[in-house]
């Protein structure tokens, strides 16, 4: 780590410290309430829903403490199963999901220790950064004050001025040790933290189920729309269009003899009428799978998308094989998305996409120089968009501070084929 | 491959000698570098792979064959590909969508375009092409207009019919392309070349 990188972590653990031994006081409290709740619970009416309050509480403090030690470094997991779809608080179900869920036990068993290590551990680091600067800053203060001996560090008392102002350097290097061992205590009880509030392996499969569960039924409705969508368009163009050339054929076979300049006039009809229906199938395959990406790949598909760009869009590229199709084409979907919101939103001068696959995993960013504050939960495009890549493991992150730039990242595990020749 | 058959027919119905049909990817290439042919007409798409093969074959063939006039003909068009066609500055190159051979006459004309030298953008790519950036500099909307038509393949004559205008008119439109894309006096079938890819390429 940087020197800089340390003063940082050491300045946001010192008040971490302070916070962890004020939040370390409420949990007695809150276990207390929570064995309350919990006795009380079979008691009709008033228990269940004590117990849904406490329990509340509980799990809020249990985020709170996974919220500053994911930001601290040591990233925790919300270990807890979905709720039961459609159970209300304070049903039978809704108890039982709460009382079988492994995680609240685990939260209330963390409760007193967590606090106590924290706490004693916090104590300690605040104590020998306070000490520090009482001899940096108090006792040299003192002496020239009013010539005031107390003792300090190594000299107790202080026999004379030169020993008082002694504290000074003594001061100065007990604070350094009190900043260097803040972040390290808080790590250490953050890490008895994660003992007892991360998922266990089985929570974490449990988790996982749950989490495919909601993809899948998200890719299956995805898909349902698709094809809804694409018998829509069938039905009122393409097909309405060949039904219009059939007709016309038709009239145009009886008028042969009797008129044939009609019967021209007719099947020049007919034949603009089926170009139509070409046009509105192109329009649809393009919707479908561009049939770019079927030829070249995401490389060539997301090039030829760049270069249609109203704003100058750099690719760059290293994918040295080719995609699995429907990863290819999550992919294309979502970048093809961003690049759009780019061309509406950002006001942009300059555009990039880059493409690259490292163990495993395909890296996509696109960026660009606009305006910045995009809200990726605004956008209904970006949403269905995660939840496409959602299906393959991938996820989307937006990156878009007031003024800019505007980067979205696209992370997904996949394999690479060969390069086709 | 139906279009494969029917285009033989055509062509022959037109009084043009075909020298070989070819349905795969891999025999392409050799056959056009054989044969030398006066015009070549490929499909984007092509068996075993049905990627683009047909494409990268009429590209390396314009590699070893500097200006072998071949039309591309494709399902749908890309404007990646016809930038890619022209990268080699050289004329004699055509990319259509399939179904303008439905309009036989308009297509012929359009075969004898490329074979000698000129080119052939399909409508389609064209638009796509205008729809992205803003108009090339300094060019009125009327000579963008024309630069158009000269993408598409339309000699003078045609172009004076479509808009209305005499043909004298009309060169004195694409004299006033050609200052102000700065291309200086020279062969005018290159120049009409080299305007067409300033604008893809815009």
């Amino acid at each position: 780590m940087t020197l800089r990188g340390r003063l940082a972590a050491s300045l946001s653990a010192t008040p971490d410290a302070l916070f962890a031994i004020g939040l370390g006081l409420l949990n007695p409290a809150m276990l207390a309430f929570w064995l309350a709740g919990l006795v009380l619970s079979p008691v009709p009416a008033l228990g269940p829903e004590l117990l849904g309050v406490t329990t509340r509480v509980v799990r809020w403090r249990a985020d709170l403490e996974r919220r500053l030690s994911t930001r601290a470094g040591v990233p925790i997991r919300r270990p807890y199963l979905p709720a039961p779809a459609g159970a209300e608080v304070g049903s039978r179900r809704w108890l039982r999901w709460i009382i079988t869920d492994p995680a609240t036990w685990r939260d209330a068993a963390w409760l007193l220790p967590g606090a106590l290590i924290a706490m004693v551990l916090s104590l300690i680091a605040l104590a020998i950064t306070v000490y520090g600067l009482t001899g940096a800053l108090l006792v040299p203060l003192w002496l020239v004050l009013g010539g005031v001996h107390v003792g300090y560090g190594l000299f107790w008392p202080t026999a004379n001025d030169v020993e008082g102002m002694l504290a000074l350097p003594q001061g100065l290097a007990i604070l350094a040790v009190g900043l260097t061992v803040t972040p390290l205590t808080r790590a250490t009880h953050l890490r008895f933290s994660r003992l007892f509030l991360a998922p266990t392996r089985s929570a974490e499969l449990r988790l996982r189920v749950a989490r495919l569960t909601l993809t899948r039924a998200d890719a299956i409705d995805a898909q349902a729309a698709e094809l809804r969508r694409i018998e829509r368009d069938l039905h009122d163009g393409a097909q309405a269009w060949m039904v219009s050339v059939g007709m016309t054929i038709g009239l145009a076979e009886r008028l042969v003899r009797r008129d044939p300049t009609a019967a021209l006039k007719l099947l020049a009809e007919a034949r603009a009428a089926s170009t139509t229906a070409l046009v509105e199938l192109r329009h649809l395959v393009r919707g479908i799978h561009p049939p770019v990406l079927a030829e070249r790949g995401l490389e060539g598909a997301v090039q030829a998308l760049a270069m249609m760009l109203p704003v100058p869009t750099d690719v760059r590229s290293h994918l040295p094989g080719r995609l699995d199709t429907p990863v290819e084409s999550a992919v294309y979907f979502a970048v093809a998305e961003a690049l759009t919101n780019m061309t509406r939103h950002s006001n942009a001068r300059k555009a990039w996409v880059g493409l690259r696959h490292t163990e495993g995993v395909l890296f996509v960013e696109i960026g660009d120089d606009g305006d910045g504050g995009a809200d990726p939960g605004r956008g209904t495009g970006l949403l269905g968009i995660e939840r496409r890549l959602n299906a393959f493991d991938g996820t989307m992150a937006v990156s878009s501070p007031p003024g800019g730039p505007t980067v979205v990242t696209l992370e997904l595990p996949c394999a690479l084929s060969s390069p086709k020749t | 491959m139906l279009l494969r058959d029917g285009l033989t027919r055509l062509l022959q119905a037109f009084d043009f000698d075909v020298v070989e049909a070819v349905d795969n990817g891999p025999d392409l290439l050799p056959a056009l570098l054989r044969h030398r042919p006066d015009v070549a007409i490929v499909d984007v798409r092509l068996p075993p792979t049905q990627t683009d093969e047909g494409l990268k074959a009429a590209i390396a063939a314009r590699a070893e064959i500097p200006g072998l006039p071949v039309l591309v003909l494709s399902q749908h068009v890309e404007p990646l590909y016809a930038r890619e066609l022209l990268t080699d500055h050289a004329g004699g190159v055509g990319y259509l969508l399939k179904e303008r051979v439905a309009d036989v006459e308009q297509f012929v004309a359009t075969v004898h375009q490329v074979a000698s030298g000129g080119t052939a953008f399909d409508p389609e790519v064209v638009a796509q092409m205008m729809a992205r950036r803003k108009p090339l500099a300094g060019l009125t909307a009327r000579e963008h207009e024309v630069l158009r038509h000269i993408a598409e393949g339309r000699s003078n004559a045609a172009i004076a019919a479509r808009l209305f205008i005499t043909e004298k008119v009309v060169s004195k439109h694409i004299n006033n392309i050609f200052a102000k894309l700065g291309m200086p006096p020279s062969d005018d079938d290159n120049r009409r070349v080299l305007a067409v890819l300033m604008f893809l390429d815009a």
